[in-house]
């Protein structure tokens, strides 16, 4: 319900009537100043990035990306979100799927934790990890400062992207195919292959795109929690904020530039294989 | 959805549930009420505590201020191009749809940068223009709330695209051919219909805003008692060993926005999917 119900568009939606006209001059004046008010507010500051980073020549930007502190910074981060995605591809599916086809008491108090992640403020989010796996943690264990701090940290950031795009598809979808396969003779494997999955893929994959675009932007939730030490725990955004507060826009716009690329990447990456995915079943 | 057939409970159903159980007593529900546990650990001490520094309560204002300027023009913008992008036709508007999902995949800490880049005093582009003309958007609250912005920008138009598709211009049509004028047509069909969807579109983007951390830290040069928001106290406060006052304003910060996801989720009436 929070992350997303704007699927690929046209995906299960019903377009009851479709009849856009075409601008009159009150809404032309409307779409300017949005525009405008677009612009200057995130068009523009992302392009001044992108340019920064290559604005002392190519040197600046290879010197930068290449440098061991900053290349293990990028992998690391590249990786975690990795891993964290594919968690969130497996887990959020199925919690999708109690969520939806599973009655039990207390069903609504899991929805308001699924949220939870998404509410609270990062900065919030690393305390609340760290009073549970941090030095003083109940049940002893202490991940805090290590590299499983930032796999932790991003699993719980990322939690309702995968949960919340999956849950309305899952709702839409007729209950009666599934039973028809069987009928038909499909093992619970089978109808699992040929009939959720391909219904259920678009919607997996754009949760699976937010949550990894998410993940390799997170700065807010491993603050407290990871300790930022160079070489080891240290991510991409932490490193960009260490270049700023250093007063080298260069650098940290080019690791900001990394990171929008990457981002973008695995966007269309998902876009191809969810296409797929769903052609195939 | 709600009459959904019960199925039989196997195994298999029980293994499911007690799995999802687990994850999110494990990653969410455990950890949470530790934080709400530790902040009511001396009883109402850590809160008074809190309040009774300046600091904490100049930041929680600020907070506020912020997010309540960030919401009002997500809101406003949001509205205003969720109803061009539906109902309008013109050139561009599939690139435009997808580059308002962008500030979703931006890192907060890009954000600052690149606010920082465009209105910096010294070196931004704009920055020198405007502060000659006596505006101060870098380490400024204009700044802030231009980073809170940002942030929380696509969330309102997401709530409210599909609806407006949903529910088509029939009725807008109606009272446009009823000699309803533009704006008479908005406040009585077309605001009605999306009165919840709006409302929790700027639930959510009052929940991000009040929680923005990196891409204001950045921008506003974090100064105790002048551009200090409250997820800066918190980090600040946790450092300097006050994890009293931490807990705390966490706990205040995470008790609003949490509030707030509830009440909405709770009033929302739901949608009837079935039945069309």
């Amino acid at each position: 319900m929070t992350v997303d119900t704007t699927l690929a568009p046209g995906a299960v939606r019903k377009r009851r009537s479709r009849s856009a006209t075409s601008l009159t001059r009150s809404s032309g004046l409307g779409l300017g100043i949005a525009l405008t008010w677009f612009s200057l507010l995130v068009l523009i500051p992302l392009a001044l990035v992108v340019i920064q980073s290559v604005d002392g020549g190519w040197a600046t930007f290879r010197d930068t990306v290449t440098s061991p502190q900053t290349a293990a910074a990028l992998r690391l981060t590249v990786t975690q979100a990795f891993v964290v995605t594919l968690v969130n591809v497996v887990m959020g599916t199925l919690i999708a799927w109690v969520l939806v086809r599973d009655q039990f008491p207390g069903k609504r108090l899991l929805e308001v934790i699924i949220d939870i992640p998404f509410a609270l403020p990062t900065i919030v989010a690393g305390l609340v990890l760290l009073s549970l796996y941090g030095p003083q943690s109940p049940i002893g264990i202490n991940v805090a400062n290590t590299e499983r701090s930032v796999f932790l940290a991003l699993l719980f950031v990322t939690l309702p992207f995968v949960v919340r795009t999956v849950e309305p598809v899952l709702q839409e979808l007729d209950l009666e195919v599934e039973e028809a396969a069987a009928s038909l003779g499909a093992s619970r494997f089978t109808t699992l292959r040929r009939i959720l999955l391909p219904a259920l893929a678009p919607a997996i994959t754009a949760g699976a795109a937010l949550s990894f675009a998410r993940g390799i932007s997170e700065y807010g939730s491993l603050v407290l929690l990871s300790g930022n030490l160079p070489m080891k725990t240290e991510v991409a955004s932490v490193r960009i904020m260490s270049y700023i507060e250093n007063g080298n826009a260069a650098a940290a716009a080019s690791v900001a530039t990394i990171l929008l690329v990457v981002a973008l990447a695995a966007i269309v990456v998902l876009q191809v294989l969810s296409s797929v995915v769903a052609r195939r079943g | 959805m709600a009459s959904r057939v019960t199925q039989p409970t196997t195994t298999g159903t029980q293994i499911r549930r007690a799995i999802v159980v687990a994850y999110l007593v494990l990653l969410v529900a455990w950890p949470v009420s530790l934080v709400v546990l530790k902040t009511f650990e001396g009883g109402l001490t850590n809160l008074q505590t809190a309040f009774a520094d300046p600091s904490v309560v100049f930041a929680l204002q600020m907070t506020v201020y912020v997010a309540v300027w960030a919401v009002a023009i997500n809101t406003v913008f949001g509205v205003g191009i969720s109803l061009l992008l539906v109902r309008y036709d013109f050139p561009g508007r599939g690139v435009l749809s997808a580059l308002i999902d962008l500030p979703l995949s931006v890192s907060p800490v890009v954000v600052g940068l690149a606010l920082l880049l465009a209105y910096g005093g010294s070196e931004g582009m704009f920055g020198p223009t405007l502060e000659s003309a006596g505006l101060q958007v870098a380490f400024a609250p204009a700044g802030m709330i231009m980073a809170t912005a940002f942030v929380s920008l696509p969330l309102v138009i997401r709530e409210l695209v599909p609806v407006l598709h949903e529910i088509g211009t029939e009725q807008e049509q109606a009272a446009t051919s009823l000699g309803a004028r533009p704006w008479q047509t908005f406040w009585r069909i077309t605001l009605p219909s999306i009165r919840w969807a709006l409302v929790y579109g700027v639930v959510l983007s009052l929940a991000r805003s009040l929680g923005e951390f990196g891409a204001v830290k950045i921008v506003s040069g974090n100064v105790a008692e002048q551009t200090q928001t409250a997820t800066l106290v918190v980090e600040q406060k946790y450092q300097d060993f006050e994890q009293g006052s931490a807990y705390a304003t966490s706990f205040l910060l995470a008790a609003i926005a949490v509030a707030a996801l509830v009440v909405v989720t709770v009033l929302r009436p739901k949608e009837n999917l079935d039945g069309d």
